[in-house]
């Protein structure tokens, strides 16, 4: 608990430090407004309807987006973890698609899938699918051999083996993969929703805040609010990964 | 493992390799076939793509190397600020990295902070960025380091830590004396992780490049949106896979730098 | 023989006040230079921060060291340690050669004399030829070799060796014993050597000193009048080798050691099957090994997880 309130004090100075280098004109005022009025414009907008259901679509297309990438991340981890054949031969497949940008594409979805839900979801799968298909074909790939054997010995079948040591065994790591996930397609549906424009969301009443006059304390509200939530969903999936996977200590030091 | 059998794997890996674009390649005619068959502007078919992809980087004069216009105004500026900005932000964080992670408490009041900066989609900060710099290469530089700094800080911070005891001790034990202490065993012994950050980073350095350049106007970025709105989705979909073949260029060699820098790590089961 | 080192009232407590732990309760004894001593005592006795605080590596809450007549604070230049596990102990980004160069370096050894006297040092422990390769190429054994050259380059006054045959397999670890016998008269050194192993201390010193259960004190101070010359079979067949191990293990499980380790009863009867263990038969070599591969699977695991999350 106490590092926990040393990390507080933390944050808290830079948004005191951010709000005196303001005052004191070393930051100009038109460059960003200081932490105090952003801090206004930030409890304001929590009350209002309008901002709360931006922000609820927000999440919701995140919770899909994480959905379907582990829907489909794990199982294609799985299969290109356990077949070599199979993970030699797309690997230049794999590695020249993983590095083009989720936001390269915006311009591609848009005439292809329009700018609704639809595509924020499909831009965040794909940019939140490969820590978790990295971190499954690595947990896969790297059993230790010994414990299958063991497993093996102990008269487990194939499938048994699968589910009570090799899944075991790989749990810890695709947490970590969905996890880093969990940050990527958050900022991946935010990002997109402002590149995009699209209906509604938290990216798009940034981009509104940027556009009209440049309300750049409306900006910098959703922008800190998008990096509280962010925060807080990474260190929710930390404290709950160590909770879960108690007899590893995989999760401790990936920390990243 | 002795020398034989790294010799062996890389004799596998290079038979693998063949296999590995023999699948590539069918992926694209794979690709060819199905555009041919859907027949329609949104999807065009691969040999379109790389025939625009060739018109445009293959123009130029033969003493250019036949390199077109395109690649000076467009790829290369494009690729300079990627590149320039992500070695400024390498050079800062492993810095800020090493100072946070030697320094006892700095971290107790810093990382929630750090954690909290790399949780913020640097996208959302493009309207602050352009009033602070104005449009041009100065905004992107600023974006590009604001979100390349913090991976590279934290698995600095993360590697500097993660320093073995005995090492320590080993070090301590056999006279090493404190102003070569960093640059002897800190920094080694952090160096595999530091390469982590360093390879996430640069893949974010060239996302980043292309949303200041959608949104400042300039570079592929620009060219990307251009064409969309201009209905050239030829042009457009050579630009996407453009950014394909850079990245994985980049990151290979980068891959090719750290495996001359971890030359002593023992061999690793890389697949990259 | 003049006195090298001079341990008196040496004390260490870990913490303050009711949680501290006492590893070392008022220890005092010496050791005579060109001496090879062996320290034996029951596993977790506290022999590692004995060797620590001898090293200098942590200052002793009490009491002193002293190395040549010298107050030991901080760690003293003429004194090196071989640490039990090679695979952490050895800088893995440095060659075999820079490796066992390393103390030189802050020596102003200059630096074709570094090289030649590396490449000697490699040789005398039967490593010629080997300077250019990565610790993790060789064997276990090789590695613990090179750690014992790297130790022994700087011509230390004094040789700490803490555990250093505990994580290599059963013949290597007689091999390593011969070296050390060996390299030890050629260059006329002073070895204190930390064991577990009742057969390994008797084999190797020309003196034992048996430590009881946590707080270590001294139980017993041996004179082992064995031959100069040994050898891992005739020498372990013996008369005077079997009735001086039993000697040792008959200490170790005493009263006297047992019963200052009342306190703590789970620690007492651990300590109890190790030193039974011991006493047995070297069966500590394999679990030894197995631990080490542990660490070795785990260390990969952790580095490539790294890796992968770093591909998103």
């Amino acid at each position: 608990m106490r590092t926990f309130a040393k990390g507080l004090t933390g944050l808290l100075g830079f948004f005191l430090l951010w709000e005196i280098a303001v005052q004191a004109g070393v930051l100009p005022d038109y460059w960003v407004p200081p932490a105090s009025e952003v801090a206004t414009t930030f409890v304001t907008l929590l009350g209002q309807q309008e901002f709360l259901l931006a922000v609820i679509a927000t999440l919701l297309a995140w919770l899909i987006s994480l959905g379907v990438a582990i829907a489909v991340g794990v199982p294609a981890g799985l299969l290109l973890g356990s077949v070599p054949a199979v993970q030699s031969a797309s690997r230049a497949l794999i590695e020249f698609l993983r590095p083009i940008p989720a936001v390269a594409l915006v311009p591609l979805v848009m005439v292809t899938i329009g700018s609704g839900p639809d595509a924020k979801i499909t831009l965040a799968v794909y940019a939140a699918m490969w820590p978790i298909l990295f971190n499954t074909i690595y947990a896969f790939g790297e059993i230790d051999p010994v414990l299958l054997d063991s497993a093996r010995a102990a008269g487990a079948n194939r499938r048994q083996s699968l589910t009570w040591v090799a899944l075991p065994h790989a749990a810890p790591f695709i947490f970590t993969g969905v996890r880093v996930a969990a940050s990527i397609a958050l900022i991946a549906v935010i990002s997109v929703e402002y590149i995009a424009a699209s209906e509604i969301g938290l990216g798009r009443y940034i981009l509104e805040g940027g556009m009209n006059n440049g309300h750049l304390d409306q900006v910098m509200a959703g922008t800190v609010l998008a990096g509280l939530a962010g925060w807080a969903i990474n260190s929710a999936l930390v404290g709950g990964g160590r909770k879960l996977f108690r007899w590893a200590d995989t999760e401790e030091r990936a920390t990243r | 493992m002795s020398a034989p059998t790294v010799a062996a794997k890389r004799g596998r890996i290079l038979g693998s390799a063949a296999v590995t674009w023999l699948v590539f390649a069918l992926a694209l005619s794979a690709w060819e076939l199905i555009a041919l068959g859907a027949d329609t502007v949104y999807f065009p078919r691969m040999t379109a793509i790389l025939g625009t992809g060739a018109d445009i980087l293959l123009s130029g004069p033969a003493w250019r190397l036949m390199l077109g216009d395109a690649v000076f105004d467009i790829v290369l500026p494009s690729l300079a600020t990627a590149l320039g900005a992500w070695a400024f932000s390498a050079a800062l964080g492993v810095a800020l990295g090493t100072a946070l992670g030697r320094s006892r408490w700095a971290m107790d009041y810093c990382g929630t902070l750090i954690s909290f900066l790399r949780s913020v989609p640097p996208v959302t900060l493009m309207p602050a960025f352009m009033v602070m710099f104005g449009i041009g290469k100065q905004m992107e530089i600023a974006a590009i380091v604001f979100s390349t700094l913090w991976p590279i800080v934290l698995n600095t911070v993360d590697g500097v830590r993660s320093v073995d005891q005995v090492k320590i001790d080993t070090a301590r034990s056999l006279g090493t004396p404190r102003r070569y202490w960093l640059g002897m065993i800190v920094l080694p012994a952090a160096m595999p992780k530091i390469f982590a950050g360093l390879r996430l980073s640069l893949s974010i350095a060239i996302l980043l490049m292309v949303v200041a350049e959608i949104v400042g106007g300039s570079g592929i970025g620009l060219r990307i949106s251009t064409t969309q709105s201009t209905v050239q989705y030829t042009e457009m979909w050579f630009w996407v896979l453009l950014l394909g073949a850079l990245g994985y260029a980049l990151n290979s060699a980068l891959l090719a730098v750290e495996r001359l820098v971890l030359g002593w790590q023992p061999a690793r089961e890389d697949d990259a | 023989m003049s006195t090298m080192l001079e341990v008196s009232g040496l004390t260490h407590q870990y913490g303050q006040g009711e949680r501290a732990h006492v590893a070392v309760r008022d220890l005092t004894f010496t050791i005579e230079s060109g001496q090879l001593a062996c320290i034996v005592g029951p596993s977790g006795c506290g022999k590692s921060t004995l060797l620590r605080c001898i090293s200098g590596l942590i200052p002793a809450t009490g009491g002193s060291v002293r190395l040549h007549g010298d107050e030991v604070s901080g760690v003293p230049d003429d004194l090196a340690v071989v640490f039990q596990d090679y695979s952490r102990s050895l800088f893995p980004w440095l060659t075999v050669a820079k490796n066992v160069e390393f103390p030189l370096r802050w020596q102003k050894v200059p630096k074709a004399d570094r090289k030649r006297r590396a490449e000697e040092v490699l040789e005398s422990v039967g490593l010629s030829g080997v300077g250019k390769k990565y610790p993790w190429q060789l064997s276990g054994g090789m590695q613990q070799r090179v750690s014992i050259a790297r130790a022994l380059v700087s011509r230390p006054a004094l040789l700490l060796m803490d555990e250093p045959f505990a994580s290599v397999d059963a013949q290597t670890r007689g091999e390593l014993e011969d070296l050390t016998r060996r390299v030890q008269r050629e260059l006329g050194s002073t070895i204190l050597l930390v064991t577990h192993d009742i057969d390994e201390s008797v084999y190797l010193a020309d003196r034992v000193l048996v430590l009881s259960k946590s707080p270590a004190a001294i139980v017993a101070d041996l004179d082992i009048a064995l031959p100069a010359d040994r050898d891992q079979i005739t020498t372990r067949e013996s008369e005077q080798f079997v009735s001086l191990r039993s000697e040792v293990a008959r200490l170790l499980q005493s009263p006297q050691v047992q019963r200052t380790g009342e306190a703590d009863t789970t620690d007492a009867a651990h300590a109890a099957g190790e030193s039974g263990d011991a006493a047995g038969a070297r069966t500590d070599a394999g679990s030894g090994a197995g631990s080490d591969r542990f660490t070795e699977t785990h260390g990969t695991a952790e580095s490539s997880d790294e890796t992968a999350t770093a591909r998103s």
